[in-house]
């Protein structure tokens, strides 16, 4: 579905990804975990596109995405969401929804000027199907007028999720979804994002800090360390393999 | 939030006049305009001509900076382009040797496509920068563009610095000569421009501008072209104040380039800031304020000083102060602008007397 072909990126003298290649199965949930700096997120960004790899190729679906903007990467499915959430917080959680389907929908210039007709059809089209398919699934209906500035991060990250499930993406990026959250929220998230995989059949790509959420529910895990892939494979290989327990607690003494 | 919101489908839920003060205040605004050609004075008529040319340019530049969230200080140029197009496509249509009558229906969709084209150009340093620098690269276009027109080498189709004398609009042998009948087409042409513009943002293109304002590269991940809408942003913005600056055309006799420089570029940004950016009525409260101010102080002057020089020819400076002191003001302490003030009195209207605020 999604596939790195041996990307190396560098800043200066930085090599934040040296040689990564993995590949993440259709319909399955794909964990990619190391150490702060260990290029995690510069990953997610070469996927959807804000850096251009140096060297080495992103493939989606067979096919080469490596040159494509992130506005044409969404188009062709590939939703994410940050780290450090990036709604738009001015704009109340129904909007930032909406936005979401901003590539599905045809409405051109023109329509949107005059409204009534074919855009208007459009319009409520899609404020139906993302009260049945996003607010409803992720409990959000209470808070949907709400601006996001007022809510609290809990709920800003699934108003987050929101927006990028009302892509109807192929493919999610989530880049630390349940940093910062308590265990209840933890535990709501989780059950949220195996929903999405469920529900919707949506091949999912995963950064995340915290271990047993990640153990759970990965079918398959990256280990990066110094952007170098220390490891790959099931939880349970990767958990019990030397270099992964290196570069998480040290060597042995 | 407002009490007894209560909406039971969702077409209700997404109108546009969704409480019984929105339909009230627009329902108002339509009669007024409709029975000011009837009972107002020459004056009022002159006043709210004015307001109704501005207004369109300031609903323009509010896609611009209060939706797209782009600093152009050039929007003055876009009027230029839409005043001036009047005269010279008039001039091109009298040597063809077509009718008076059907010239404004192609004069005016000229101007605002010309216009549309021009902002497109000017709208490309957006591509690359932002704030500061972006207002000051819209800044210089304002410049050369009055710079072109005042070129001896195009006189002959500008008039240079001494301007040109414009055409009467005349629809289908109806001729629009007085400010009274100029007046009605101005206020149908503002709430056509307002009505048009407010339904952008119902759909995914004015979502896209708004999304682009408050955080660009989320945008782009949610696949909106920061390229394609930026630009988009600007040619519907500078076609609004191509229209603004056509009907300024037909509306006085003659035009000037220095009725185009960077003083009115100010003039509509201030308009914006006061009445509030990123909302519908924003322009409408500010165009009001903005016209208002240099009447009130022309009325005021003219009961202090009786006439007198050398009071009057402190009138302009002092008007720039205001100006100046209102954008200051707003941007303090209110930067949402009268917009807001009005929007939290008819909340606490709303709950009163069972709460304040």
């Amino acid at each position: 579905m999604l596939e790195v072909r041996d990307v190396h990126l560098s800043f200066g003298g930085i090599k934040a990804l040296q040689g990564v290649g993995f590949a993440a199965k259709a319909g399955e949930i794909t964990g990619v975990i190391g150490p702060n700096g260990a290029g995690k997120t510069s990953l997610f960004n070469a996927i959807s596109g804000f850096y251009q790899p140096d060297r080495g190729q992103v493939l989606f679906d067979g096919a080469d995405i490596t040159g494509l903007s992130p506005d044409r990467r969404a188009e062709l499915g590939i939703a994410r969401t940050f780290q450090n959430i990036a709604l738009f917080r001015g704009m109340t959680v129904l909007d930032n929804i909406k936005l979401g389907g901003h590539t599905r929908l045809r409405t051109g210039l023109w329509s949107a000027l005059g409204y009534f007709g074919p855009a208007r059809r459009e319009e409520l089209e899609l404020r139906r199907e993302i009260e049945e398919k996003v607010i409803d699934f992720l409990e959000i209906d209470h808070i949907r007028k709400y601006p996001i500035t007022i809510l609290p991060y809990g709920l800003q990250k699934r108003v987050e999720l929101g927006r990028a499930l009302a892509m109807q993406p192929r493919v999610l990026l989530l880049d630390e979804p349940v940093a910062g959250m308590n265990r209840e929220e933890t535990a709501d998230m989780a059950r949220f994002i195996l929903d999405v995989q469920e529900q919707f059949g949506t091949t999912i790509l995963l950064v995340e800090h915290d271990m047993h959420m990640v153990m759970d529910i990965c079918s398959r895990i990256v280990v990066l360390n110094f952007g170098q892939q220390i490891a790959s494979g099931t939880p349970a290989e990767v958990s019990g393999d030397p270099d992964v327990i290196e570069a998480y607690l040290g060597a042995a003494a | 939030m407002i009490t007894g919101d209560l909406k039971a489908t969702y077409a209700a839920d997404e109108r546009v006049l969704n409480n019984s003060y929105k339909q009230a205040f627009v329902v108002a605004m339509a009669a007024l305009c409709a029975l000011m050609p009837l009972i107002a004075n020459d004056y009022i008529i002159l006043v709210a001509s004015q307001m109704g040319i501005m207004l369109i340019a300031v609903v323009g530049v509010n896609v611009v900076i209060g939706y797209t969230g782009l600093l152009s200080l050039g929007h003055a140029a876009f009027m230029a382009i839409g005043a001036y197009s009047i005269p010279i496509l008039h001039r091109l249509m009298d040597n063809a040797g077509l009718p008076d009558g059907v010239m404004p229906f192609i004069a005016i969709p000229g101007a605002i496509a010309i216009s549309a084209i021009v902002g497109i150009i000017v709208g490309l340093p957006s591509l690359r920068v932002k704030g500061l620098y972006l207002a000051v690269a819209t800044l210089s276009a304002n410049f050369i563009i009055i710079f072109l027109i005042e070129l001896e080498a195009l006189a002959p189709w500008t008039g240079g610095l001494v301007g040109l004398n414009t055409p009467d609009a005349n629809i289908l042998g109806w001729q629009l000569d007085t400010q009274r009948e100029m007046f009605a087409l101005i206020a149908a042409l503002a709430f056509l421009t307002i009505l048009t513009v407010q339904n952008l943002f119902r759909t995914r293109v004015g979502r896209a501008f708004i999304a682009i304002r408050e955080r660009d590269y989320s945008a782009e991940i949610l696949g909106i072209s920061l390229f394609r809408y930026k630009l988009m942003s600007f040619a519907i913005s500078a076609a609004c104040c191509g229209l603004a600056g056509a009907l300024f055309a037909y509306f006085y006799a003659r035009i000037l380039p220095e009725q185009f420089e960077l003083a009115l570029s100010l003039q509509l940004v201030a308009a914006l800031i006061v009445g509030g950016m990123g909302r519908t009525m924003g322009p409408v409260f500010g165009v009001m304020v903005i016209v208002m101010v240099p009447e009130v102080l022309k009325f005021t002057f003219g009961m202090v000083a009786g006439g007198a020089a050398e009071v009057a020819q402190l009138r302009a400076p002092v008007q720039e102060i205001i100006f100046g002191l209102l954008i200051i003001f707003f941007l303090m302490f209110e930067p949402l602008g009268i917009n807001q003030l009005v929007d939290r009195g008819i909340r606490a209207l709303n709950r009163w007397p069972f709460a304040r605020g």
